[in-house]
């Protein structure tokens, strides 16, 4: 029988419910916290317990994707893998490798000045959206409507000055109800999905309050969300989509740790265990 | 158990493992359970919210 792992740093709702899935089909489950493990350039599989495959579920992104270079170091197969955590974690690498197959993406502006991205403000126009190119629950996502915001926008990040505060990714406003939808993935398929719908505001993150309310996976969403999913290495996904008004289902971000305490609550499928399923399925 | 910050009696479910935040009801510090053998459960003050948390 396969042993599998669930590598966390803060044991929430999700991490729970996959590992008693895991458990009730019967599988060997060890739960592993990366704040307390350290390894060396000699660690082996067999001075840990991570079993024949990991589901790597921290919260912390950085900790995430370095946990996951460290168990691919010792061969440990780990889902998601390093480049689709990678890709996925960083907005600027997800919104390229979209265009570059042909997925319907926002249009979106990157420059690595104040003094450019001020430039694309202007010469593009208003309204336009900033993000920082990595981070989640829609922190640091602004609605930019006129040149005094973006300013005193760019302003501020030259006085954070974090290492990515000195790229600037500027995305088109899409036209949509104010609503847009999370679809998880699983191995390339669309298992469940969910509108979230703005509380009055301009995001719809459900870490910020936004309602969820299912959403039938119609098939253009279906094939959508394969050909994302593909694009970005496959694995465990929430790929969110917006309801453009004139060019229809546009891909705007693909989240590599999947949150899903809210939808399993309302989906069809057993979300969790659909994730163990696949874990266990592609232990190579 | 009370809660280290502010001493107010803290209600830690049975099943809470370790690894999970508890908060107490009182002050509001978040706590992560660091121990737990029988009803023996130790507490480190949880992490904040970093920049790179999230999905």
């Amino acid at each position: 029988m396969q042993k599998i792992c669930i590598v966390f740093d803060r044991l929430r709702t999700e991490e729970k419910l996959l590992q008693k899935n895991a458990e009730e089909l019967g599988y060997e489950t060890s739960m592993v916290d990366a704040k307390i493990t350290s390894f060396d350039t000699d660690s082996k599989p067999e001075n840990f317990e991570f079993g024949d495959v990991v589901l790597e579920r921290c919260v912390s992104y950085y900790r995430g994707l370095h946990f996951t270079a460290c168990l691919e170091f010792m061969d440990i197969p780990v889902i998601n893998r390093f480049d689709v955590a990678n890709t996925c974690g960083n907005k600027m690498i997800t919104s390229m490798l979209l265009k570059k197959n042909n997925i319907p993406t926002p249009k979106t502006y990157f420059s690595f000045s104040a003094e450019t991205a001020l430039d694309n403000f202007e010469k593009v126009g208003y309204p336009l959206v900033i993000k920082p190119i990595i981070g989640s629950w829609g922190r640091s996502v602004m609605p930019v409507k006129d040149k005094d915001t973006a300013e005193a926008v760019i302003e501020n990040r030259q006085v954070t000055d974090g290492p990515q505060d000195r790229i600037y990714y500027l995305q088109e406003m899409i036209d949509r109800p104010p609503r847009d939808i999370r679809v998880i993935t699983v191995g390339d398929q669309a298992i469940s999905a969910m509108y979230r719908k703005s509380s009055g505001g301009f995001k719809t993150n459900i870490a910020l309050g936004a309602d969820p309310e299912l959403c039938e996976i119609t098939k253009e969403m279906e094939d959508l969300c394969e050909k994302t999913s593909k694009a970005v290495g496959g694995g465990i996904l929430g790929i969110d989509l917006m309801e453009d008004k004139e060019k229809g289902l546009v891909v705007h971000e693909v989240n590599n740790t999947v949150e899903f305490k809210g939808l399993v609550k309302v989906s069809k499928k057993n979300i969790p265990k659909e994730m163990i399923d696949y874990a266990i399925h592609n232990i190579k | 158990m009370n809660c280290p910050e502010c001493d107010a009696n803290m209600n830690i479910p049975e099943d809470a493992a370790v690894g999970e935040i508890v908060s107490c009801g009182d002050c509001g510090a978040d706590y992560e359970i660091s121990k737990k053998e029988g009803s023996n459960i130790e507490l480190k003050e949880a992490e904040t919210v970093g920049e790179d948390w999230g999905e």
